[in-house]
C-alpha cells in the first residue's frame, strides 16, 4: 500500500475466533504494510481479544452480541471519527485473501464499494450447492439489476468503502439478518453509491465452525428471500437510525493530529 | 345484582388498585397506565350498566353480546402487543447504538491512556 493516499482502515467483526484471528491480522499486516486493523470482537466468550491485540490489532469491545451489522457500525463509526478515507470489511476466519487488498482498493477510483467475489469467473474453486447456492443466485440477479452492474457475489463479508460508503454505512448498517450483506449494499445503492466486484479466490476456514449446516440452507434460502423482499421496500430513510452525528467530527484531525 | 356483574366490577376494581399501586411505586410508565386504564374504565361500564353493552351489540346487528364483547377484547389485546412489538424493536435499536458507542469510546480512552503514558515515560525527549 503506498504511503500517500487515504488512510485505510480494516475492520474485522470477530464472534469466538480465537484460532484465527491473530493469524488473520498478521496476514492482513504483513500483505499491507502501514494499514491498520480494527477487531470488532462481539462478546466473545474466548480470548478473541487479547490474540488480536498481540496480533497489533486495534481491539474494539462489545458489551455484548450485535452481530456482524452491529460490529460493522461499531468500526464505521470510529473510522469516520479517526478520518480514514478507505474502510476494509475482512472476515476473521482467514476465508479471505488480504492480498487482494491493493487491487481492491485501487479499484475505487471507478466506484464507491468494490466487493471481493465469489463465482466471478471459471474454474472458481469455491463451492456451494443446493438452496443455500440457490439463495445466493436469487440475491446475485436482483442486487445485480438494481446496482446496473454484474454482481455474483452478495453475501460476501469482503468489501472495500470508500469514505462516501462509510459514511452512509456508519449511519445505517442495519443489525437484521442478511442486513449486513443484502440490505446494506440495497441502501448503499439507494442512496447513490456505485458498486462493483473483483473476482477473488476464496479458502476454507482457518477454524472454527462455518455458521452454514446442509439443514439451515432451506431456512436460509426463505430468509434471504425475505429480506431481500424487506429491503427493496422499507422506507427510506430508517426511522430507527438514532445517534449519530450528522455532520460527523473527526477525531485526531487538525489540530492535535498525529 | 348478577354474580357476572359482580365479577366484572371485582375484575376491574383490581385492575385499577394494581395499576395505581404500580404507578405509586413507580414500576409503570403513564403511558401504558392510561391504556390499562381506560380498558378497566370500560369493563367496568360494561358490567354496572349491562344495557349499554347490549345496545351496542343491537345497533351493530351481533347476535350475542359476548361475541361483541370478546371481538374487542381480541383486538385490544392484539394491539397491544403489536404496540409493545414495536416498542421492543426501537429499544434493541437504541441499546444497539450505545453498545456500539461504548466499545468505540473505550477503545478511545484506553488510546489516549496509552498515549499519555507514552508522553509521561519520554518526557524530554523533543524538547
Ligand atoms: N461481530 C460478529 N461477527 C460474527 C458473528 N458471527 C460470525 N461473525 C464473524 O463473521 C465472519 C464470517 O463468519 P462465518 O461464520 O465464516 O460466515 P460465512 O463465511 O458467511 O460462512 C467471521 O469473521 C466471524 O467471526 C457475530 O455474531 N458477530
Ligand atoms: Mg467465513
Amino acid at each position: 500500500m503506498s504511503t500517500s493516499g487515504p488512510r485505510i482502515l480494516v475492520i474485522v467483526p470477530a464472534w469466538n475466533e480465537e484460532e484465527s484471528v491473530g493469524a488473520t491480522v498478521r496476514e492482513i499486516t504483513a500483505a499491507n504494510p502501514g494499514i491498520e486493523v480494527l477487531v470488532v470482537d462481539d462478546g466473545s466468550v474466548d480470548r478473541t481479544a487479547e490474540r488480536a491485540e498481540n496480533a497489533g490489532a486495534l481491539v474494539c469491545r462489545l458489551p455484548f452480541n450485535l452481530g456482524v451489522g452491529g460490529a460493522m457500525r461499531a468500526g464505521y463509526r470510529y473510522a469516520l471519527r479517526h478520518g480514514y478515507g478507505v474502510t476494509v470489511q475482512i472476515d476473521a476466519d482467514g476465508q479471505h485473501d488480504p492480498a487482494y487488498l491493493t487491487e481492491m482498493v485501487a479499484a475505487l477510483d471507478h466506484s464507491d464499494i468494490v466487493i471481493g467475489a465469489r463465482f466471478a469467473r471459471d474454474g472458481d474453486p469455491y463451492r456451494v450447492r443446493g438452496p443455500r447456492r440457490w439463495a445466493m443466485v436469487l440475491l446475485a440477479a436482483v442486487l445485480s439489476r438494481i446496482a446496473g452492474t454484474r454482481l455474483t457475489d452478495v453475501t460476501s463479508g469482503y468489501r472495500v468503502a470508500n469514505r462516501r460508503a462509510t459514511m452512509i454505512f456508519a449511519m445505517h448498517y442495519p443489525a437484521e439478518y442478511l442486513g449486513d450483506t443484502v440490505e446494506s449494499l440495497v441502501i448503499a445503492i439507494r442512496s447513490g453509491c456505485k458498486v462493483a466486484q473483483l473476482p477473488v479466490d476464496m479458502r476454507p476456514r482457518a477454524a472454527g465452525q462455518a455458521s452454514a449446516s446442509p439443514v439451515r440452507a432451506v431456512i436460509y434460502l426463505s430468509r434471504a428471500v425475505v429480506a431481500l423482499g424487506l429491503a427493496l421496500v422499507r422506507r427510506w430513510p430508517a426511522t430507527y437510525d438514532e445517534g449519530v452525528e450528522h455532520q460527523p467530527q473527526v477525531v485526531g484531525a487538525g489540530v492535535d493530529a498525529s | 345484582m348478577t354474580s357476572a356483574t359482580v365479577l366484572g366490577v371485582l375484575g376491574a376494581l383490581v385492575v385499577m388498585v394494581t395499576l395505581f399501586e404500580m404507578l405509586r411505586r413507580r414500576r409503570l410508565r403513564e403511558k401504558y397506565a392510561l391504556l390499562w386504564f381506560l380498558i378497566a374504565v370500560t369493563a367496568l361500564l360494561a358490567a354496572v350498566v349491562p344495557g349499554l353493552l347490549l345496545a351496542i351489540t343491537d345497533l351493530l346487528g351481533i347476535a350475542l353480546p359476548l361475541n361483541l364483547a370478546l371481538f374487542v377484547g381480541i383486538l385490544v389485546l392484539f394491539l397491544m402487543t403489536l404496540q409493545h412489538s414495536s416498542d421492543l424493536g426501537r429499544l434493541e435499536e437504541r441499546s444497539r447504538t450505545l453498545a456500539e458507542e461504548v466499545a468505540v469510546l473505550r477503545l478511545e480512552v484506553e488510546q489516549r491512556r496509552k498515549e499519555q503514558q507514552a508522553e509521561r515515560d519520554a518526557p524530554a525527549e523533543d524538547e
